[in-house]
């Protein structure tokens, strides 16, 4: 039993290594801009970027965007096919994970030859028309989270007899899914919002293919041309992702719990 | 019965070759609580989510107040529901949960909150409107559920098995409380259940169901003292069914066990040889001869069971076998296994079955 326990703890401490070390020497990289001392000044310099401003912010209102289609798109599939086509679900589940097997460079010049500006949808003809085929190529991407996150949460709950309650008292399907179905699968929704934001800030190839200024491609570009600030990027990177993760536990605390383990 | 209310006709339903309920017809009049009774599989539960409109029959008709419900969905229908596994939406407060088919129905706020109030009133839970379901009981949740169910003034009530997943003792008190309210509200019900207590002891009349064919409707007196089918009379309490010859279908003489009964009354044109099943509830029979028993029958105690109050005695007779209840008296011993014995009953009570 003991010997069990030191094992385990020398198993934890070699995945902490493989883990920590790496961050803590791009941490400590980012900080030595600065001749003999650490600084901050690779922050500075990025964060005082008004390209990392724009780019970041313009990652961000994609990233939103991208959620918000999302969720108009897996919640109703996925809860109408728990509810009504189970016998679809292998092949709606192999469908959501093709993105994960096709590459992205593919998926965008399948864009750019479908939707340049002589095509009937001509996506690529304007700016604003390119962002929303961007947000479009974006929640395919996340296409295998979002459905999977949310899948899992609609398994918590018992969909039918739910959805069977709220019919009988008169409840159409949109009142259904927006005030039943909706806050009881969240959280899981919310796991999948962040796992599309992190794709989204992250993500290069589309963005750069499809001509936009993203937060990606600049990451791309510092990488190729500065020392310090690349590395302070990852770090903040990885600050946002962990941002995120933590708001996932903190809103989890909050989910409604189920009532089929009633207190006595 | 009063004027009908919900008339189901001729319904059948069939999913792909498997028909789970055929030709089903029963009246329910205005204010009525009726049960549908039967076994796992018998197509209970399917008939009631035709009536709810979550299954669409494959013939036949669904009314409800005069009117053809057949194609409309359930929430055009104006029905309240109470589900086995509760079904309370967890995100949702006792109060909204209850409030729920007000705001749909687009009841004015104050309003709807005082209807909620007093729905919390009714089920005796008037301190829980701000808690979440997973913090009650599962006979409270069931009282909300039933609250739920009421507070929009529904015209008909569907139950669908509501006390399976409770312990017996709330399941006891929550079903005479299910029955109070119904009275107080005047609401026509449907109850679905596979435990004949909870059919007897609630209902105005009861529908036997077996194979998704109605076995029997009636009273619960009627289904207990005269069961039509064999199904019933054993589906429906204890029975003990003896076999009989018909000895002299002139004189109305049954052997059996090598003694003859004259049951003329209850022969129904069978012949002479006829082998007949008779049937005899125990607490029908007793141990011993008895003033105003007009048969009896000689064996031996085979089994004694002490239940309490009751206890409860097998006697072997030849052939065949019967079980009987005798109070407990601290006064005088239990019968001992291995005794002979007589047993005696009227001849009236006998119940001869078909089917």
């Amino acid at each position: 039993m003991r010997v069990a326990r030191i094992w385990a703890w020398i198993t934890f401490g070699i995945g902490a290594a493989y883990f920590f070390i790496p961050l803590i020497a791009t941490l400590e990289f980012s900080m030595r801009m600065r001749r003999g001392e650490y600084s901050f000044d690779a922050y500075r310099i990025v964060l005082g970027d008004e390209r990392f401003q724009a780019t970041f912010g313009y990652s961000v209102v994609v990233a939103i965007f991208t959620i918000l289609l999302g969720v108009l798109v897996v919640v109703p599939t996925a809860y109408w096919i728990r509810l009504r086509m189970p016998q679809l679900r292998p092949i709606v589940e192999f469908i959501t994970l093709l993105p994960l097997i096709i590459p992205a460079i593919v998926i965008v010049f399948g864009y750019i030859r479908m939707y340049g500006s002589n095509s009937p949808l001509p996506f690529l003809g304007s700016a604003r028309g390119t962002d929303v085929l961007l947000i479009i190529g974006y929640a395919t991407l996340a296409l295998p989270y979002m459905y999977r996150a949310v899948d899992t949460g609609l398994r918590t709950i018992d969909v039918r007899t739910l959805t069977e309650a709220a019919q009988i008292l008169g409840a159409g399907w949109a009142t259904i899914i927006a005030r039943i179905i909706l806050p009881n699968v969240l959280i899981a929704v919310l796991s999948g919002a962040f796992l599309t934001f992190a794709i989204v800030i992250g993500e290069f190839t589309m963005a750069s293919l499809l001509n936009r200024p993203a937060f990606g491609p600049y990451l791309q570009n510092i990488g190729a041309n500065r020392a310090y600030e690349p590395a302070a990027l990852a770090v903040i990177a990885f600050a946002i992702t962990w941002g995120c993760m933590s708001v996932i536990q903190i809103l989890s605390r909050f989910a409604p719990r189920s009532a089929s383990a009633p207190a006595n | 019965m009063a004027e009908t209310f919900l008339s189901i006709q001729n319904v059948r339903k069939a999913f792909g070759a498997t028909t789970v309920v055929q030709d089903f017809d029963l009246d329910v009049g205005r204010g009525e609580f009726v049960s549908f009774l039967g076994p796992s599989g018998c197509g209970k539960t399917t008939m009631l989510r035709i009536v709810a409109g979550f299954e669409e029959p494959s013939a036949g008709q669904v009314m409800i107040g005069g009117k053809d419900v057949t194609n409309l969905k359930p929430n055009q229908r104006d029905i309240g529901m109470v589900f086995q596994a509760y079904a309370l939406f967890p995100n949702l407060t006792v109060a909204q949960n209850i409030g729920f088919g007000l705001k749909v129905a687009g009841v004015p706020k104050a309003q709807a909150e005082a209807r909620v109030v007093e729905m919390l009133s009714i089920i005796k839970l008037p301190e829980f409107g701000a808690r979440y379901p997973y913090q009650l009981s599962g006979g409270q949740q069931q009282r909300v559920a039933l609250a739920r169910a009421l507070a929009p003034k529904p015209k008909l009530l569907l139950l669908d098995e509501p006390l399976s997943a409770l312990d017996a003792k709330v399941r006891v008190s929550l079903r005479e409380e299910i029955r109070s309210i119904q009275k107080k509200t005047g609401i026509t019900t449907i109850f679905v259940t596979h435990d004949q207590e909870e059919a007897l002891s609630m209902s105005d009349r009861i529908v036997v169901m077996y194979g998704g064919k109605v076995e029997q409707v009636g009273t619960p007196f009627e289904i207990y003292n005269k069961p039509a089918t064999k199904f019933v009379a054993n589906f429906v309490g204890t029975l003990n069914v003896l076999e009989g010859t018909v000895s002299n279908a002139q004189s109305g003489r049954v052997r059996i066990d090598k003694k003859e009964i004259a049951i003329k009354s209850k022969l129904n044109g069978s012949k002479t040889g006829d082998v007949l099943s008779l049937a005899l509830r125990p607490e029908a029979i007793s141990l011993g001869r008895r003033p105003g028993n007009d048969a009896t029958l000689s064996g031996e105690i085979a089994e004694v069971h002490f239940l309490g109050s009751v206890i409860r005695v097998r006697v072997n007779l030849g052939n065949s076998a019967v079980s009987l209840d005798t109070f407990n008296s601290p006064a005088a011993p239990p019968p001992m296994v291995g005794d002979k014995a007589e047993v005696s009953f009227k001849v009236g009570d006998l119940l001869v079955l078909e089917g």
